[in-house]
């Protein structure tokens, strides 16, 4: 989170309060930025309307990768550069090559979906996590505000929205 | 989605009610498909394989179940081969399309005990919504015992190529010594026992399962789940045997030289998936008549994983067993492919490319995304053609052994499948009204209804 945002943040000390809190706060045209809790909770994501996550398709864009890569590599070396017979089949034989296609197509894409799942989260060795509140690693449950995207609702709005939803402190970082 | 917060199981139990104008949509498509088999058999006898009347048969029993398979398969039927081969008898086809149907449906009928059971014992929240439909389909195998029993009496002979007179006698002029070394295991005696005795276990078991689950409707509490957690852990180990015995009895046994260690797996791979799409396609269309609100999308995201899985495991497996067999190219073994790819003029060769497609790419293209499996049509579209395909896949099990270049798909598969599909619908229908749709009381019933993925 870089310093130059504004954020207001709302600390919870139960789950449902916070589930139910989301409702209330949207419902007062207030946009949340995120929701952060030391474990997951139902519904959570769908009450405060994420995006449901692209991944799925860097999985697809890796899986075609090493597919190919898989097919590319067994061919030019099964056919182009030392062609071999092997059991008597053709050069290009297609069943043969499905086993380590797929085992290429899985290793892609497990590999490629770990690294950008890592990179899209900045996890790496070394980061130090910029939490918006230490506690949120133990028994709070803080929902975030981004002022400078809720130019409608007033700040002092925001805090009194929190406050009503049951946060037992409203905090600006 | 959360619509669900205040549920009482007081107030849910659901009878499902089977019209009299159903029950008579059902009784027209049995007839239907009598009438086409009688036809069938009649064209037959002249010497006509009837495979392109097809198009012309009653439209009123499309709806009864899997006759798409031999809609989609007219186009490709094949005529009947001029009787080069010696004393080939016709009427072995329609023996042949009675096994064929009878293990089909057995397994269907099955895997409805085999999915119950696999929910205890791995104590699933989950499907405790939809028990009551699989739980049914058990009720099925006292059609489908007889009928394996008269066939195997009567005309055993014809589909087993273990059975032929004096294969096994040391200087009749069939002896064959393969078949004499395998004489142990395939022998009339041993072969109804393992029948018998497997399918007494798998009724007996059933019958004290859907007991004791009748009865947690009307008494409730824990001590009967305990022990229907304990029927189903010795139903698993009972079906884990059978399953795979069954496998080599009915249908690797026809062609008797050849063998495959993978195929109880192959074979139980591809009754699972079928019943896995009937018992989704059951509960899609009870829904469609208003029945089984409380089975949302999440329950039906489940089953759609379950099917897209497993159609994968049958990938897995009919693949691993045809790449070993042709990377090792031993001629007793590639016969078995051979057979069904270049050999008897190609008449398999259709078949098996339309198996695979329909078995492994259309599911697998039609069930990928999270919303297809959400949405009802998809679900319903991709259950049919998973059923159609390992339709297509026992007669390719079964088919070539049996009539070799005789086969086809005319009027005789098409009426047989009707009627067993009919019978079918008919029974479990008549099944699902004996209970409440919804087991009330058991124990995850709350967890299955608040069911959020």
């Amino acid at each position: 989170m870089s310093s130059t945002t504004n954020y207001i943040l709302g600390v919870y000390d139960d789950e449902d309060e916070v589930l139910h809190a989301v409702s209330e706060v949207k419902s007062k045209g207030i946009k949340i930025e995120d929701v952060f809790t030391p474990f997951p909770i139902h519904g959570l994501d769908r009450a405060v309307g994420h995006e449901r996550t692209r991944l799925p398709i860097a999985a697809f864009l890796f899986g075609v990768l090493g597919l190919t890569c898989a097919l590319s590599l067994i061919s030019y070396t099964m056919v182009f550069d030392w062609p071999m017979i092997i059991g008597g089949k053709d050069f290009f034989a297609l069943p043969n090559w499905i086993p380590v296609s797929f085992e290429g197509t899985v290793l892609f894409t497990a590999f490629g979906l770990v690294t950008t799942f890592c990179i899209s989260n900045n996890l790496y060795p070394g980061n130090q996590p910029d939490l918006l509140d230490l506690r949120i690693t133990d028994d709070k449950f803080v929902m975030a505000i981004n002022v400078d995207k809720n130019k409608k609702v007033s700040a002092d709005d925001i805090k009194k929205a929190l406050k009503d939803s049951g946060a037992i402190e409203v905090n600006v970082k | 989605m959360a619509g669900h917060s205040h549920f009482s199981p007081a107030n849910v139990e659901e009878h499902f009610e089977f019209t009299s104008e159903g029950k008579k949509r059902v009784i027209y498509a049995f007839i239907a498909g009598v009438v086409a088999l009688v036809l069938g058999i009649y064209l037959l006898s002249k010497g006509e394989a009837g495979g392109h009347e097809v198009a012309n048969a009653g439209h009123d029993a499309v709806k009864a179940g899997h006759e798409a398979a031999s809609e989609h398969l007219s186009g490709g039927a094949v005529s009947h081969q001029p009787a080069a081969e010696e004393h080939y008898d016709w009427t072995n086809r329609i023996w042949a399309n009675v096994w064929l149907n009878a293990v089909f449906f057995t397994g269907i009928a099955v895997i409805g005990m085999f999915f119950v059971s696999l929910q205890y014992l791995t104590k699933s929240g989950w499907s405790s919504v939809m028990k009551r439909v699989p739980e049914a389909f058990p009720k099925f195998l006292y059609i489908t015992l007889p009928i394996l029993l008269a066939v195997f009496f009567f005309k055993g002979d014809a589909i087993f190529h273990w059975m032929h007179h004096g294969v096994t006698e040391v200087g009749s002029e069939n002896y064959d010594k393969i078949i004499a070394g395998k004489a142990g295991y395939l022998n009339k005696t041993f072969f109804i026992v393992r029948l018998v005795g497997f399918f007494a276990l798998w009724i007996g078991l059933w019958t004290v399962l859907r007991k004791k689950s009748l009865e947690e409707d009307l008494i409730g509490g824990t001590d009967l789940f305990t022990q229907l957690v304990r029927i189903s852990t010795a139903f698993i180990v009972v079906f884990g045997a059978s399953s795979s015995m069954f496998a080599w009895d009915w249908v690797m046994s026809i062609d008797t030289h050849w063998f495959s260690t993978m195929f109880g797996w192959y074979m139980f791979s591809s009754w699972h998936v079928t019943g896995l799409a009937v018992i989704t396609l059951t509960i899609l269309l009870l829904k469609d008549k208003g029945y089984m609100a409380y089975v949302n999308e999440n329950h039906l995201h489940d089953l759609g994983k379950l099917m897209f899985a497993f159609s994968i495991f049958w990938t897995y497996v009919w693949f691993e067993q045809f790449l070993l067999i042709y990377y090792a190219n031993m001629p007793e073994e590639i016969i078995y492919f051979l057979e069904r790819w270049e050999g008897h003029n190609k008449i398999y060769k259709t078949s098996e490319i339309l198996m695979v497609f329909l078995n492994f790419f259309f599911p697998f293209l039609v069930l990928m995304t999270r919303d297809a499996k959400r949405t009802r049509i998809f679900l319903k579209i991709a259950a049919f053609f998973i059923i159609v395909g390992h339709y297509i896949d026992f007669y390719q099990m079964i088919m070539p052994g049996v009539l070799g270049g005789h086969a086809g798909y005319g009027l005789v598969e098409f009426g047989m499948v009707t009627i067993f599909a009919s019978a079918f619908i008919y029974i479990i229908t008549d099944e699902l009204t004996k209970a409440s749709l919804i087991a009330k009381n058991h124990p995850f019933l709350p967890e299955a209804v608040h069911h959020d993925i």
